[in-house]
Protein backbone atom coordinates (compact mmCIF):
# COMPACT_ATOMS: atom_id res chain seq x y z
CA UNK A 1 0.00 0.00 0.00
CA UNK A 2 1.18 3.83 -0.95
CA UNK A 3 1.79 3.89 3.63
CA UNK A 4 4.37 1.40 3.50
CA UNK A 5 5.87 2.69 -0.04
CA UNK A 6 6.96 6.09 2.55
CA UNK A 7 7.70 3.53 5.22
CA UNK A 8 10.06 2.01 2.49
CA UNK A 9 11.31 4.74 1.50
CA UNK A 10 12.06 6.08 4.71
CA UNK A 11 13.53 2.75 5.66
CA UNK A 12 15.80 3.03 2.48
CA UNK A 13 16.93 6.08 2.73
CA UNK A 14 18.55 4.94 6.29
CA UNK A 15 16.71 7.60 8.32
CA UNK A 16 18.09 8.07 11.86
CA UNK A 17 15.46 9.51 13.64
CA UNK A 18 11.37 9.60 13.60
CA UNK A 19 9.05 11.32 14.93
CA UNK A 20 4.97 11.15 14.24
CA UNK A 21 1.54 11.24 15.70
CA UNK A 22 -1.05 8.88 14.14
CA UNK A 23 -3.49 10.26 12.21
CA UNK A 24 -6.13 8.61 9.41
CA UNK A 25 -4.97 7.76 6.57
CA UNK A 26 -1.38 8.05 7.16
CA UNK A 27 -1.18 5.70 10.31
CA UNK A 28 0.47 2.59 8.62
CA UNK A 29 3.50 4.74 7.47
CA UNK A 30 4.69 4.85 11.40
CA UNK A 31 2.98 1.43 12.50
CA UNK A 32 5.27 0.38 9.96
CA UNK A 33 8.49 2.17 10.93
CA UNK A 34 8.31 1.79 14.57
CA UNK A 35 7.81 -2.06 13.84
CA UNK A 36 11.09 -1.77 11.99
CA UNK A 37 12.50 0.12 14.47
CA UNK A 38 11.55 -2.70 16.97
CA UNK A 39 12.93 -5.11 15.08
CA UNK A 40 15.93 -4.15 14.70
CA UNK A 41 15.67 -3.81 11.26
CA UNK A 42 15.99 -0.35 10.83
CA UNK A 43 18.43 1.68 13.00
CA UNK A 44 16.64 4.68 13.65
CA UNK A 45 15.17 6.11 17.01
CA UNK A 46 11.77 6.59 16.88
CA UNK A 47 10.10 9.45 19.03
CA UNK A 48 6.79 8.81 20.29
CA UNK A 49 4.68 12.66 20.76
CA UNK A 50 2.35 14.04 21.79
CA UNK A 51 0.81 15.95 18.97
CA UNK A 52 1.69 16.70 15.36
CA UNK A 53 2.93 20.20 16.17
CA UNK A 54 5.54 18.40 18.11
CA UNK A 55 6.46 15.55 16.03
CA UNK A 56 7.63 18.14 13.70
CA UNK A 57 9.89 20.11 16.02
CA UNK A 58 11.30 16.88 17.12
CA UNK A 59 12.64 16.20 13.81
CA UNK A 60 13.68 19.61 13.09
CA UNK A 61 15.92 19.16 16.51
CA UNK A 62 16.76 15.94 15.12
CA UNK A 63 17.74 17.32 11.72
CA UNK A 64 19.89 20.53 13.38
CA UNK A 65 22.53 17.88 15.04
CA UNK A 66 22.78 16.22 11.46
CA UNK A 67 20.68 13.35 11.56
CA UNK A 68 18.26 12.03 9.05
CA UNK A 69 14.83 12.70 9.65
CA UNK A 70 11.42 11.25 8.55
CA UNK A 71 7.64 12.21 9.78
CA UNK A 72 4.09 11.94 8.24
CA UNK A 73 0.49 13.42 8.53
CA UNK A 74 -2.53 14.34 7.18
CA UNK A 75 -5.19 17.01 6.91
CA UNK A 76 -5.74 18.47 10.29
CA UNK A 77 -2.44 16.92 11.26
CA UNK A 78 -0.58 18.80 8.80
CA UNK A 79 -2.44 22.45 9.93
CA UNK A 80 -1.17 21.87 13.33
CA UNK A 81 2.60 21.45 11.92
CA UNK A 82 1.68 24.67 10.39
CA UNK A 83 4.14 26.56 12.65
CA UNK A 84 6.85 24.44 12.79
CA UNK A 85 7.00 23.92 8.85
CA UNK A 86 7.69 27.55 8.77
CA UNK A 87 10.45 26.74 11.21
CA UNK A 88 12.17 23.77 9.18
CA UNK A 89 12.21 25.97 6.15
CA UNK A 90 13.73 29.08 8.22
CA UNK A 91 16.35 26.88 10.08
CA UNK A 92 16.90 25.23 6.85
CA UNK A 93 16.22 21.37 8.27
CA UNK A 94 16.18 18.99 5.17
CA UNK A 95 13.18 17.25 6.88
CA UNK A 96 11.31 14.87 4.78
CA UNK A 97 7.42 14.57 5.56
CA UNK A 98 4.89 12.08 3.65
CA UNK A 99 1.75 13.98 3.53
CA UNK A 100 -1.32 11.84 2.49
CA UNK A 101 -3.69 14.07 1.32
CA UNK A 102 -7.19 14.35 3.31
CA UNK A 103 -10.06 16.79 3.18
CA UNK A 104 -9.84 19.13 5.96
CA UNK A 105 -12.83 19.16 8.13
CA UNK A 106 -15.58 20.35 9.12
CA UNK A 107 -17.70 18.32 8.13
CA UNK A 108 -15.39 15.31 8.82
CA UNK A 109 -13.75 13.64 5.97
CA UNK A 110 -11.06 10.97 5.96
CA UNK A 111 -10.90 10.83 2.18
CA UNK A 112 -8.49 12.40 -0.41
CA UNK A 113 -8.29 16.04 -1.54
CA UNK A 114 -5.15 18.64 -1.52
CA UNK A 115 -6.41 21.60 0.06
CA UNK A 116 -4.23 20.42 3.10
CA UNK A 117 -1.10 20.25 1.61
CA UNK A 118 -1.54 23.44 -0.52
CA UNK A 119 -2.56 25.17 2.34
CA UNK A 120 1.31 25.20 3.16
CA UNK A 121 2.14 26.65 -0.26
CA UNK A 122 3.66 29.72 0.93
CA UNK A 123 5.64 28.19 4.05
CA UNK A 124 9.03 26.98 1.40
CA UNK A 125 8.52 23.22 2.13
CA UNK A 126 9.28 21.53 -1.85
CA UNK A 127 6.29 19.44 -2.44
CA UNK A 128 6.06 16.52 -5.12
CA UNK A 129 2.69 14.90 -5.82
CA UNK A 130 2.63 11.17 -6.54
CA UNK A 131 0.61 9.12 -8.88
CA UNK A 132 1.46 5.91 -7.88
CA UNK A 133 3.03 3.59 -4.67
CA UNK A 134 5.75 2.79 -6.47
CA UNK A 135 6.23 6.72 -7.06
CA UNK A 136 5.68 7.27 -3.48
CA UNK A 137 8.21 5.07 -2.75
CA UNK A 138 11.24 6.40 -5.01
CA UNK A 139 10.24 9.82 -4.51
CA UNK A 140 10.94 9.39 -0.70
CA UNK A 141 14.47 8.79 -1.28
CA UNK A 142 14.40 11.82 -4.47
CA UNK A 143 14.10 13.84 -1.87
CA UNK A 144 16.41 13.10 0.44
CA UNK A 145 18.89 13.85 -2.46
CA UNK A 146 17.55 16.75 -3.07
CA UNK A 147 16.44 18.39 -0.04
CA UNK A 148 20.04 17.96 2.19
CA UNK A 149 21.19 19.17 -1.20
CA UNK A 150 19.52 22.75 -0.73
CA UNK A 151 18.69 22.62 2.81
CA UNK A 152 14.74 22.76 2.44
CA UNK A 153 12.10 20.49 4.02
CA UNK A 154 10.21 18.51 1.50
CA UNK A 155 6.53 16.86 1.31
CA UNK A 156 6.03 14.03 -0.64
CA UNK A 157 2.26 13.82 -1.08
CA UNK A 158 -0.37 11.02 -2.24
CA UNK A 159 -3.66 10.71 -2.35
CA UNK A 160 -5.55 8.81 0.53
CA UNK A 161 -6.68 5.24 0.20
CA UNK A 162 -6.44 5.84 -3.60
CA UNK A 163 -3.00 5.25 -2.87
CA UNK A 164 -2.50 5.19 0.64
CA UNK A 165 -4.48 1.88 1.14
CA UNK A 166 -4.57 0.18 -2.33
CA UNK A 167 -2.06 -2.51 -2.90
CA UNK A 168 0.16 -2.47 -6.13
CA UNK A 169 3.29 -4.04 -6.65
CA UNK A 170 6.41 -1.64 -5.74
CA UNK A 171 10.15 -2.53 -6.71
CA UNK A 172 12.43 -2.34 -3.40
CA UNK A 173 15.87 -1.66 -4.79
CA UNK A 174 18.54 -3.24 -3.14
CA UNK A 175 19.61 -1.23 0.32
CA UNK A 176 23.12 -0.85 -1.49
CA UNK A 177 22.29 0.67 -4.80
CA UNK A 178 20.67 3.14 -2.61
CA UNK A 179 23.39 4.16 -0.84
CA UNK A 180 25.45 4.72 -3.64
CA UNK A 181 22.70 6.67 -4.74
CA UNK A 182 21.94 9.12 -1.31
CA UNK A 183 25.20 9.75 0.85
CA UNK A 184 25.12 10.63 4.40
CA UNK A 185 23.75 13.64 5.68
CA UNK A 186 25.91 16.51 6.71
CA UNK A 187 25.17 19.74 6.54
CA UNK A 188 27.55 22.67 7.03
CA UNK A 189 25.88 24.08 10.57
CA UNK A 190 24.61 21.76 12.97
CA UNK A 191 24.15 21.63 17.11
CA UNK A 192 27.33 20.44 18.05
CA UNK A 193 28.63 20.73 21.29
CA UNK A 194 32.16 21.05 19.83
CA UNK A 195 31.26 23.60 17.69
CA UNK A 196 28.77 25.98 19.30
CA UNK A 197 27.01 27.79 17.03
CA UNK A 198 22.85 29.24 18.13
CA UNK A 199 20.11 28.41 15.32
CA UNK A 200 17.67 30.84 14.56
CA UNK A 201 17.87 33.62 17.38
CA UNK A 202 16.80 36.88 16.66
CA UNK A 203 17.47 38.58 13.60
CA UNK A 204 16.51 41.80 13.07
CA UNK A 205 15.75 43.92 9.29
CA UNK A 206 19.71 43.98 8.59
CA UNK A 207 19.46 40.51 7.55
CA UNK A 208 15.99 38.78 8.07
CA UNK A 209 15.33 40.00 4.43
CA UNK A 210 19.04 38.53 2.56
CA UNK A 211 17.93 34.93 4.63
CA UNK A 212 14.35 35.29 3.18
CA UNK A 213 16.49 35.36 -0.31
CA UNK A 214 18.67 32.67 0.45
CA UNK A 215 15.42 30.26 0.99
CA UNK A 216 14.13 31.83 -2.44
CA UNK A 217 17.52 31.07 -4.02
CA UNK A 218 17.55 27.47 -2.68
CA UNK A 219 14.52 26.86 -4.18
CA UNK A 220 15.65 28.31 -7.62
CA UNK A 221 18.29 25.81 -7.21
CA UNK A 222 15.94 23.02 -6.29
CA UNK A 223 14.78 22.79 -9.85
CA UNK A 224 18.22 21.80 -11.30
CA UNK A 225 18.52 19.70 -8.35
CA UNK A 226 15.14 17.59 -8.90
CA UNK A 227 15.93 17.52 -12.43
CA UNK A 228 19.67 16.09 -11.67
CA UNK A 229 18.35 13.89 -8.83
CA UNK A 230 15.94 12.32 -11.05
CA UNK A 231 17.94 11.90 -13.94
CA UNK A 232 20.31 10.08 -11.63
CA UNK A 233 17.89 8.08 -10.19
CA UNK A 234 17.20 6.53 -13.69
CA UNK A 235 20.12 5.77 -14.32
CA UNK A 236 20.79 3.67 -11.26
CA UNK A 237 17.21 2.23 -10.90
CA UNK A 238 15.48 2.83 -14.69
CA UNK A 239 12.65 5.05 -13.28
CA UNK A 240 12.24 8.62 -13.99
CA UNK A 241 9.15 10.71 -12.79
CA UNK A 242 10.53 14.40 -14.48
CA UNK A 243 9.31 17.76 -12.42
CA UNK A 244 6.65 17.79 -14.93
CA UNK A 245 5.48 14.49 -17.25
CA UNK A 246 3.59 14.87 -20.75
CA UNK A 247 1.55 12.11 -21.98
CA UNK A 248 0.72 12.69 -25.86
CA UNK A 249 1.31 16.38 -25.77
CA UNK A 250 3.11 17.15 -28.42
CA UNK A 251 0.13 17.36 -31.25
CA UNK A 252 -2.61 18.18 -28.71
CA UNK A 253 -5.07 20.75 -28.77
CA UNK A 254 -6.31 20.30 -25.52
CA UNK A 255 -3.98 19.27 -22.44
CA UNK A 256 -5.35 18.46 -19.83
CA UNK A 257 -3.92 19.44 -16.53
CA UNK A 258 -2.96 16.79 -13.48
CA UNK A 259 -1.97 16.09 -10.41
CA UNK A 260 -1.75 12.88 -8.20
CA UNK A 261 -4.17 9.90 -9.24
CA UNK A 262 -6.43 11.35 -11.40
CA UNK A 263 -3.72 11.53 -13.43
CA UNK A 264 -4.09 7.74 -14.30
CA UNK A 265 -7.60 7.93 -15.16
CA UNK A 266 -7.30 10.75 -17.05
CA UNK A 267 -4.35 9.15 -19.50
CA UNK A 268 -6.60 6.33 -19.91
CA UNK A 269 -9.66 8.71 -21.13
CA UNK A 270 -6.78 10.36 -23.31
CA UNK A 271 -5.95 7.11 -25.25
CA UNK A 272 -9.59 6.00 -25.19
CA UNK A 273 -10.63 9.68 -26.95
CA UNK A 274 -7.25 9.57 -29.30
CA UNK A 275 -8.74 6.20 -30.46
CA UNK A 276 -12.21 8.72 -31.73
CA UNK A 277 -9.83 10.75 -33.63
CA UNK A 278 -9.45 13.45 -30.72
CA UNK A 279 -6.36 15.27 -30.18
CA UNK A 280 -5.94 15.25 -26.14
CA UNK A 281 -2.84 15.32 -23.94
CA UNK A 282 -1.96 14.99 -20.23
CA UNK A 283 0.87 17.43 -18.07
CA UNK A 284 0.61 15.97 -15.23
CA UNK A 285 2.15 18.47 -12.46
CA UNK A 286 4.47 16.07 -10.00
CA UNK A 287 6.68 18.79 -8.52
CA UNK A 288 4.92 21.74 -7.17
CA UNK A 289 6.95 23.38 -5.37
CA UNK A 290 9.36 24.81 -6.57
CA UNK A 291 7.00 25.17 -9.16
CA UNK A 292 8.55 24.16 -12.64
CA UNK A 293 7.59 27.25 -14.52
CA UNK A 294 9.71 27.15 -17.67
CA UNK A 295 8.67 23.30 -18.42
CA UNK A 296 5.31 23.91 -18.19
CA UNK A 297 5.72 27.22 -20.51
CA UNK A 298 7.40 24.85 -23.03
CA UNK A 299 5.11 22.19 -22.17
CA UNK A 300 1.81 24.54 -22.87
CA UNK A 301 2.94 26.94 -26.06
CA UNK A 302 1.75 24.65 -28.56
CA UNK A 303 -1.55 23.94 -27.44
CA UNK A 304 -4.82 25.63 -28.86
CA UNK A 305 -6.79 24.86 -25.19
CA UNK A 306 -6.19 23.99 -21.65
CA UNK A 307 -7.92 22.10 -18.54
CA UNK A 308 -6.93 22.32 -15.62
CA UNK A 309 -8.45 19.48 -13.17
CA UNK A 310 -8.36 20.61 -9.41
CA UNK A 311 -8.71 18.69 -6.41
CA UNK A 312 -9.07 21.87 -4.42
CA UNK A 313 -9.90 25.01 -4.21
CA UNK A 314 -8.59 28.53 -3.36
CA UNK A 315 -12.05 29.69 -1.85
CA UNK A 316 -13.32 32.83 -3.59
CA UNK A 317 -10.36 32.46 -6.80
CA UNK A 318 -9.99 29.23 -8.61
CA UNK A 319 -8.48 25.95 -7.92
CA UNK A 320 -5.02 26.17 -7.03
CA UNK A 321 -3.57 24.96 -9.88
CA UNK A 322 -4.97 26.55 -11.69
CA UNK A 323 -4.06 29.74 -10.36
CA UNK A 324 -0.47 28.42 -10.30
CA UNK A 325 -0.60 27.42 -14.26
CA UNK A 326 -2.06 30.79 -15.39
CA UNK A 327 0.56 32.68 -13.34
CA UNK A 328 2.92 30.78 -15.23
CA UNK A 329 1.50 31.75 -18.55
CA UNK A 330 0.94 35.12 -17.65
CA UNK A 331 4.27 36.57 -18.74
CA UNK A 332 5.09 33.75 -21.47
CA UNK A 333 5.02 34.43 -25.29
CA UNK A 334 2.30 31.78 -25.93
CA UNK A 335 -0.79 31.74 -23.70
CA UNK A 336 -3.46 29.36 -24.48
CA UNK A 337 -7.36 30.27 -23.39
CA UNK A 338 -7.24 27.86 -19.53
CA UNK A 339 -10.69 26.47 -17.96
CA UNK A 340 -10.55 25.66 -14.81
CA UNK A 341 -12.37 22.61 -13.56
CA UNK A 342 -12.86 21.22 -9.69
CA UNK A 343 -13.67 17.31 -8.72
CA UNK A 344 -13.06 15.15 -6.78
CA UNK A 345 -13.16 17.20 -3.88
CA UNK A 346 -13.54 15.40 -0.47
CA UNK A 347 -12.57 11.71 -2.12
CA UNK A 348 -15.38 11.98 -4.79
CA UNK A 349 -14.26 9.20 -7.82
CA UNK A 350 -13.23 10.85 -10.40
CA UNK A 351 -13.88 8.35 -13.42
CA UNK A 352 -13.03 8.39 -17.42
CA UNK A 353 -16.96 9.71 -17.43
CA UNK A 354 -15.75 13.09 -15.66
CA UNK A 355 -12.95 13.67 -17.88
CA UNK A 356 -14.85 13.16 -20.61
CA UNK A 357 -17.39 15.42 -19.59
CA UNK A 358 -14.05 17.89 -18.86
CA UNK A 359 -12.86 17.49 -22.40
CA UNK A 360 -16.10 17.83 -24.30
CA UNK A 361 -17.00 20.93 -22.20
CA UNK A 362 -13.97 22.48 -22.89
CA UNK A 363 -14.13 21.55 -26.48
CA UNK A 364 -17.53 23.01 -27.32
CA UNK A 365 -16.82 26.44 -25.12
CA UNK A 366 -15.18 29.46 -26.69
CA UNK A 367 -14.98 31.20 -23.84
CA UNK A 368 -12.67 30.08 -20.82
CA UNK A 369 -14.03 29.91 -17.72
CA UNK A 370 -11.96 30.16 -14.28
CA UNK A 371 -14.26 27.95 -12.11
CA UNK A 372 -16.48 25.44 -13.56
CA UNK A 373 -17.75 22.40 -10.85
CA UNK A 374 -18.22 18.81 -12.42
CA UNK A 375 -20.33 16.63 -11.15
CA UNK A 376 -22.38 18.70 -8.87
CA UNK A 377 -25.85 17.34 -7.68
CA UNK A 378 -28.67 20.17 -8.76
CA UNK B 1 35.42 24.64 26.90
CA UNK B 2 34.55 24.24 23.12
CA UNK B 3 35.41 27.33 20.85
CA UNK B 4 32.62 29.90 20.20
CA UNK B 5 33.71 31.04 16.45
CA UNK B 6 32.54 34.02 15.50
CA UNK B 7 31.33 34.06 11.67
CA UNK B 8 32.02 37.52 9.36
CA UNK B 9 30.23 37.89 6.31
CA UNK B 10 29.78 41.01 4.12
CA UNK B 11 26.39 39.70 1.76
CA UNK B 12 24.29 37.41 0.51
CA UNK B 13 27.11 35.51 -1.45
CA UNK B 14 29.21 35.27 1.76
CA UNK B 15 26.65 34.49 4.77
CA UNK B 16 25.61 31.15 5.93
CA UNK B 17 23.08 28.98 4.17
CA UNK B 18 21.43 28.94 7.60
CA UNK B 19 19.93 31.28 9.74
CA UNK B 20 23.20 30.15 12.22
CA UNK B 21 23.97 33.23 14.85
CA UNK B 22 26.82 35.32 14.04
CA UNK B 23 28.15 33.44 17.26
CA UNK B 24 27.74 31.59 20.16
CA UNK B 25 25.53 33.06 23.22
CA UNK B 26 29.14 32.88 24.92
CA UNK B 27 29.93 35.86 22.22
CA UNK B 28 26.53 37.05 22.04
CA UNK B 29 25.58 39.01 24.92
CA UNK B 30 22.39 39.53 25.69
CA UNK B 31 21.31 41.94 28.94
CA UNK B 32 22.39 44.90 26.29
CA UNK B 33 18.22 45.78 26.70
CA UNK B 34 17.67 45.43 30.35
CA UNK B 35 16.23 48.72 32.18
CA UNK B 36 15.77 47.33 35.62
CA UNK B 37 18.73 46.02 37.41
CA UNK B 38 18.53 43.57 39.99
CA UNK B 39 20.61 43.94 42.80
CA UNK B 40 21.53 41.38 45.83
CA UNK B 41 21.73 42.48 48.98
CA UNK B 42 23.95 39.89 50.77
CA UNK B 43 23.81 41.33 54.22
CA UNK B 44 19.86 40.28 54.24
CA UNK B 45 20.70 36.80 51.24
CA UNK B 46 20.52 33.59 53.66
CA UNK B 47 21.72 31.21 50.36
CA UNK B 48 18.25 29.22 50.08
CA UNK B 49 18.83 29.38 45.81
CA UNK B 50 15.26 30.59 45.28
CA UNK B 51 16.38 33.50 43.03
CA UNK B 52 18.49 30.14 40.99
CA UNK B 53 15.47 27.71 41.04
CA UNK B 54 12.66 30.60 39.32
CA UNK B 55 15.62 32.88 36.71
CA UNK B 56 14.33 31.45 33.66
CA UNK B 57 17.70 32.52 31.75
CA UNK B 58 19.31 31.38 33.31
CA UNK B 59 21.06 34.43 34.92
CA UNK B 60 22.13 33.83 38.85
CA UNK B 61 24.98 31.36 39.56
CA UNK B 62 25.59 30.27 42.30
CA UNK B 63 29.58 30.21 44.16
CA UNK B 64 30.29 26.68 45.58
CA UNK B 65 29.11 27.79 49.17
CA UNK B 66 25.65 28.65 47.79
CA UNK B 67 25.77 32.51 47.23
CA UNK B 68 23.90 33.76 44.15
CA UNK B 69 25.13 36.17 41.77
CA UNK B 70 23.24 38.03 39.06
CA UNK B 71 25.22 37.36 35.57
CA UNK B 72 24.60 40.94 34.27
CA UNK B 73 25.92 39.83 31.00
CA UNK B 74 22.90 37.94 29.94
CA UNK B 75 20.29 38.75 32.78
CA UNK B 76 17.16 40.81 31.32
CA UNK B 77 15.53 42.73 34.39
CA UNK B 78 12.34 40.65 34.21
CA UNK B 79 12.80 40.92 38.13
CA UNK B 80 11.23 37.27 39.11
CA UNK B 81 14.32 36.66 41.10
CA UNK B 82 13.66 40.43 43.20
CA UNK B 83 9.55 38.99 43.55
CA UNK B 84 10.37 35.75 44.48
CA UNK B 85 13.04 36.15 47.26
CA UNK B 86 11.81 35.38 50.55
CA UNK B 87 13.86 37.83 52.54
CA UNK B 88 13.18 40.84 49.86
CA UNK B 89 17.33 40.77 49.56
CA UNK B 90 16.96 41.88 46.11
CA UNK B 91 15.71 44.94 45.25
CA UNK B 92 14.91 46.26 41.44
CA UNK B 93 17.15 49.59 40.28
CA UNK B 94 17.10 51.64 36.97
CA UNK B 95 19.79 51.54 34.70
CA UNK B 96 21.81 54.25 34.02
CA UNK B 97 23.41 54.57 30.91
Amino acid sequence: MGNHALSYGAKLSRVQVIAAYPITPQTQVVELLSEMCADGELDAQFVKVESEHSALAASIGASAVGARTFTATSAQGLALMHEMIHWAVGARTPVVLGNINRAMAPPWSIWTDQNDSLSERDTGIMQVYCESNQEVQDTVIQAYKVAEKVLLPCMVVLDAFYLSHTYEPVDIPEQKLVDKYLPPFNPPYKLDPKDVHAFGGLTDAKWYYELRYKIESAMNRAREEWKKADDEFGKIFGRRYGLVEDYRCKDADIILITSGTITGTARITVDILRDKGKKVGVLKIRVFRPFPTDKVREMLGGAKKVACIDRNISFGQSGIFFEEIKSALYNSSHRPPIWGYIAGLGGRDVTPETIKEIVKRTEESDRPEDLIWIGLKK
Amino acid sequence: MPNAKKIIWKGVDDMPEMAVSIASMRINKTASWRNLKPIIDYNKCKPCGICWKFCPEPSILLKEDGTPMIDYDYCKGCGICAEECPRNAITMHREER
